[in-house]
């Protein structure tokens, strides 16, 4: 059987994606951009809505990195919000396992579970930073090493709590005068390094059992941490030859864990520019690309790899000569491309130097290509076929979309792709389930008793 | 009816009511507590009665009938959802009332909830509030497992070492909305520029480091949510004692307190005025509001025999920190009247059974009072929380003159 595309939509957060200087740009504040974005995915009949977190705002050069939107909303808040103003669609949030506690993060998931009718998610992410710690009761505790052991045990933990109730608990037997059929319901007793928790867990078991559970993140031990448990991963190759790579990798992880290829989606982020015709969409998706790497943007983007400060720089000029600073902290702050760029700086300062040269590229132009975001550009009917043919090839189960305009960028891809996969018969014309899990094709989780 | 001041109402939503039988009651939806049509139910009811605000209960544990520890009863109202997470789900639709979930400030993230509420805040249009608790219960800490945590012994409760315990919890919640409010004002209102010229997205004088360092936590700041609209969200807690006297008197702008006659009322509005004037905020208003439960019936009988019917069904006689009234909608006026003139401005009535007491009060009280000249008789277009309540939006406290 022809496989079945999943599509979901992301609300842009902080990234260089979004074109904020466009008259067409909302806020990325306001409760009524939310509900126009989830409608918008809902009408597409998408899979689920995609929310990211940032828990400290981010600094270059000991200031407040100020070129991109700055500023969100809580995510527990908005998607309970959502759940008012959306029938079906899936609400996933991103909730940092550092900077929590499971029992909190369980009651909010549950109850975002209840009040959605089933149909929330949870991407599952780790942090460790003191830089972030600093905003919390505890400070930056955790050694880098130690944050997916915690993910881990935090994942685990969690799973015991919405597990505590099997569901069968609530009588609410008014002649009887019994409501509950067991007097110690919620129990639970947790203990490992990072927990000592016992006691009783105080929301009844959820629609959905537990929530969906996303994961990003890259790393080996990322990849490990996903196959031994998410439902799902969020991940960054959309591309047809590294998305494979990663697809193939992956998903040959699960059967030591018992788990089968079905067991868990690959859902890349990806960006998508549409034009009348392939050629018009070209030179849109040009002058959007222009508009994310502003000259300043790029001077920044740049000296977040040569960790130093490069103002008065001229991007229209070719990159530094000099290598990059491998000494000391790093200059920016609260931004997760920094440890990639970070792996071995004057490596990737010689090989971007290369591909400047080589293709006769400014500074501004060589940030433009290197961190090209635009992963489908063309007329519909292209960019329909593109993505059909990426997931019947394994490159992804299907794609998570960010349009670069807040928050009604999402309807053309809505008005004008959606129809044509739905007359290939690879997307849903309309949903079939109510829950997320029934959206994924994922099964239910059974109760400790069920 | 000139002359009279308009009183505030608010209701307290909580399970099926505060009565440990209302779910056994006729008309309860005991197995729909955990669905958002039952709290959508209940808030647009309370809106078409034009009430300031509801609040909902909260806790990080199950009910309990003991205070200090969880029972094991099958035959009461047990599991709850997240309080902030509910009040979520109905903002959107609702126009006009207040929402004030309740937080518990003693193992949770002051940097989480002030988003949270900001966010609700902004979900909501200007209608949000948070209602501040401490927890003190030692199984509750140990949902939490990762502080020594003293139990607070009833018997003992005057003693200088376990007044000293609460002291310290009310101390920290005192921090903690200290903690909120200045990242509420982290950002000044139009930090946000969109200055295309430049290519800045913010002005990043405009948004400041809080800096906060005390005994139990310490937070840098800014937020990562914009100033909400209201400024700042309105902050309500309930106290039955000096020690939380003195946290409303410094921390809150609506403070729930439980007289049982109006003599005590003028004393409770008294105490709180003396540890306003205390907090060095002599300018600032702080309402207080008391608390209510409510029995309302067509005839003072019908409540006192609905009342009596639900202690049979409980098996005991219900018996509460607040005043518990059963009678009329008109007697219930009468009472409001009477302690309003000690000074309180409102009331937050708690329904025992929902939603009967509820469709008693937006149905027959609410009219009565409008018929008194009391109470309004439409809510204002585009209002927040804070206009329904005559506060001011505060000014920033980072805004340089």
């Amino acid at each position: 059987m022809t496989k079945q595309i999943h599509l979901a939509a992301h609300f842009p957060g902080v990234n260089n994606t979004t074109v904020w200087s466009d008259p067409a740009a909302g806020s990325h504040v306001e409760f009524d951009s939310f509900r126009r974005f989830a409608q918008i995915a809902e009408r597409g009949k998408f899979d689920f809505l995609f929310l990211a977190e940032g828990l400290r705002l981010r600094e270059q050069k000991g200031q407040i990195y100020d070129l991109d939107v700055v500023g969100r909303p809580d995510t527990f808040t908005v998607l309970a919000a959502l759940a008012a103003v959306t029938q079906r669609l899936g609400l996933t949030g991103t909730i940092n396992s550092t900077f929590n506690e499971p029992y909190e993060v369980a009651r909010q998931f549950a109850s975002l579970d209840h009040l959605s009718e089933g149909r929330a998610a949870w991407n599952v992410v780790t942090s460790w930073d003191q830089f972030t710690g600093e905003n919390f009761r505890r400070g930056g505790y955790l050694a880098q090493s130690d944050r997916y052991e915690r993910a881990r045990t935090f994942l685990r933990t969690t799973t015991e709590l919405f597990d505590s109730w099997n569901g069968v608990e609530i009588l609410a037997d008014q002649d009887q005068g019994r409501f509950l059929s067991t007097d110690r319901p919620g129990t639970f007793k947790h203990e490992d390094r990072f927990f000592d928790i016992e006691g009783q867990f105080n929301v009844p078991r959820s629609p959905q059992g537990r929530p969906v559970i996303f994961q990003a993140g890259d790393s080996e031990e990322g990849r490990e941490f996903a196959a031994s448990g998410a439902d799902a991963i969020f991940s960054r190759y959309a591309t047809r030859k590294e998305g494979k790579a990663f697809y193939d990798d992956v998903k040959g992880r699960l059967p030591k864990y018992g788990r089968s290829r079905e067991d868990l989606l690959i859902l890349p982020a990806a960006s998508f520019v549409l034009g009348d015709t392939d050629a018009e969409a070209e030179e849109l998706a040009h002058q959007v690309r222009r508009a994310q790497v502003s000259p300043q943007t790029a001077i920044n983007f740049i000296e977040q790899l040569w960790n130093t400060d490069l103002s008065g720089f001229d991007v229209d000029g070719p990159l530094p000569s000099f290598d990059p600073v491998v000494e000391g902290e790093a200059i920016a702050k609260g931004r997760a491309s920094v440890r990639q760029l970070a792996k071995d700086p004057i490596a990737l300062a010689n090989e971007w130097r290369a591909k400047a040269e080589a293709e006769k590229l400014s500074a501004r132009e060589l940030v433009i290509e290197v961190t090209g975001r635009q992963t489908f550009i063309g007329s519909a009917s292209s960019v329909a076929e593109t993505i059909n043919q990426f997931v019947q090839e394994d490159v992804s189960d299907g794609f998570i979309l960010v349009p670069h305009i807040t928050p009604d960028g999402l309807g053309p891809f809505v008005d004008t792709v959606v129809p044509l996969l739905q007359e290939r018969g690879v997307f849903r014309t309309d949903y079939e389930g109510t829950t997320l899990r029934d959206h994924l094709g994922l099964t239910y989780p059974g109760g400790p008793q069920a | 009816m000139t002359g009279n001041t308009p009183l505030h109402l608010g209701v307290a939503l909580d399970g099926a009511g505060w009565h440990p039988a209302a779910w056994r009651q006729a008309d309860a939806r005991p197995k729909e507590l955990f669905s958002p049509q039952y709290w959508t139910d209940l808030v647009t009811e309370a809106e078409a009665g034009l009430l300031d605000l509801v609040t909902i209960e909260d806790a990080l544990n199950l009910q309990s009938d003991e205070f200090t520890e969880q029972d094991a009863r099958t035959d009461r109202v047990r599991g709850r959802l997240d309080a902030v997470l509910i009040a979520a789900r109905v903002a959107p639709l609702t126009r006009h009332i207040g929402l004030v979930p309740t937080v518990i400030v003693t193992h949770t993230e002051p940097f989480h909830i002030s988003k949270a509420i900001a966010t609700l805040d902004y979900a909501a249009t200007g209608r949000a509030g948070v209602r501040v608790q401490v927890a003190v219960r030692n199984d509750t800490a140990k949902h939490f497992g990762r502080r020594e945590f003293p139990l607070i012994d009833l018997a003992r409760i005057n003693e200088p070492d376990v007044q000293q315990l609460v002291a310290d919890h009310f101390d920290e919640a005192a921090d903690y909305v200290q903690v909120l409010r200045r990242l509420w004002d982290s950002w000044e209102d139009d930090a946000e520029i969109r200055d295309v010229a430049t290519g800045r997205f913010v002005d990043r004088d405009k948004l400041h480091y809080i800096d906060f360092d005390g005994r139990w936590f310490s937070v840098k700041g800014p937020s990562i949510t914009p100033r909400p609209p209201q400024g700042q969200p309105l902050v309500a807690a309930l106290g039955h004692a000096d020690v939380p006297y003195r946290l409303i008197g410094r921390a809150a702008d609506l403070g729930f307190v439980t007289p049982h006659d109006a003599g005590q009322a003028a004393d409770l509005v008294a105490r709180i005025d003396e540890q306003r004037h205390a907090a060095g905020r002599q300018d600032e208003k702080i309402h207080v509001w008391a608390d209510l439960v409510v029995v309302l019936d067509d005839t003072e009988q019908a409540a006192r025999d609905r009342l009596a019917r639900l202690n049979e069904l409980a098996g005991a006689e219900y018996t509460s920190d607040a005043k518990i009234f059963a009678g009329t909608p008109a007697q219930l006026a009468n009472l409001l009247v009477e302690w309003q003139a000690q000074g309180l401005s409102g009331y937050r009535l708690r329904p025992a059974a929902l939603p009967h007491d509820l469709h008693r009060i937006t149905r027959g009280l609410v009219p009565e009072l409008q018929r008194r000249g009391l109470f309004r008789t439409q809510y204002p277009e585009n209002g927040t929380l804070r206009g329904l309540l005559e506060l001011d939006r505060p000014a920033n406290r980072y805004v340089r003159a």
